[in-house]
């Protein structure tokens, strides 16, 4: 597995992720701006992510779905803060409702991505961090199957090595 | 104190557990209300420091305590219910988290569109 660390900050209520991987900053910022490359990792096996829009520039915007097992579709929007390819990508991320609106009664989610190289290694620092607790469950309950079934997909990813 | 039964099984095994014992309660309730530094907290009861150090140290794995160093005093506070769900709802985003790592991880390893 490619993570360094991850450290959950309960009073700033933030998560950080910490991974490391032997391709280019290019190519790992790459998974992140290409709708059809984040399609492939953001929603978990059985809840993909379909990005009707990404739009990767300051104040540019992205909508997406996930597809559930029993047809769910929760919806969801980013809003670029910072964009600097291909080392850091802030983005407000928030839900919207069933027609893609955003929902801005909430406060929005806060995420961080720095790209580095460190020791000829491409290190990526992901971090969460939420406006309330409320928004830590709502968004949860859009994937609330995402924990449960990543680990099933990591268990499949073993299975066929 | 609410035991949501939806803690994980080990976790939820260690908050019983500390729970079993009734001194652990008792300091529980203390720290609930102020903290409490382990050593005001030993000469509560008949036992010794290391004792009193240890069942602290017990109620501290289950998550029901933290402790804080200040000075040379050791501070016991009680972990509200609030704080305790942010960590079971922060441990759940992890698992999201790694789950999209490992995915990231499997489409670098493919060899796309030649630029490998």
């Amino acid at each position: 597995m490619p993570i360094v660390s991850t450290d959950k900050n309960a009073e700033a209520l933030s998560l950080t992720v910490v991974a490391e991987y032997a391709a280019p900053p290019e190519r790992v910022w790459q998974l992140w701006v290409d709708a059809r490359q984040i399609e492939q990792w953001w929603g978990p096996p059985y809840w993909p992510a379909t990005f009707e829009k990404h739009d990767v520039t300051v104040g540019g915007e992205s909508r997406y779905y996930l597809s559930g097992p029993d047809g769910e579709k929760p919806r969801a929007w980013w809003r670029f803060v910072t964009v600097e390819e291909p080392t850091l990508l802030e983005f407000e991320h928030g839900f919207s409702d069933e027609s893609g609106t955003p929902n801005h009664d909430m406060p929005p989610t806060h995420g961080r991505v720095e790209i580095a190289v460190v020791d000829g290694r491409t290190r990526m620092t992901a971090t969460t961090r939420f406006a309330s607790v409320e928004q830590m469950e709502h968004m949860l309950t859009m994937g609330m199957a995402e924990g449960t079934v990543a680990a099933i997909g990591q268990i499949d990813e073993l299975l066929t090595r | 104190m609410v035991v949501h039964l939806q803690e994980r099984p080990e976790r939820l095994d260690r908050i019983l557990g500390a729970l079993a014992d009734p001194t652990r309660r008792d300091i529980l309730a203390r720290v609930l209300q102020r903290e409490e530094s382990v050593s005001a907290l030993a000469e509560r009861y008949p036992m010794s420091f290391a004792a009193v150090q240890r069942h602290v140290a017990v109620l501290e794995r289950a998550g029901l305590v933290t402790k804080e160093s200040r000075g040379r005093e050791r501070l016991v506070r009680g972990q509200l219910e609030t704080t305790r769900a942010v960590n079971r709802l922060l441990d759940q985003y992890e698992e999201i988290w790694r789950g999209r790592i490992a995915r990231m991880d499997a489409l670098l390893d493919e060899p796309t569109r030649g630029d490998r």
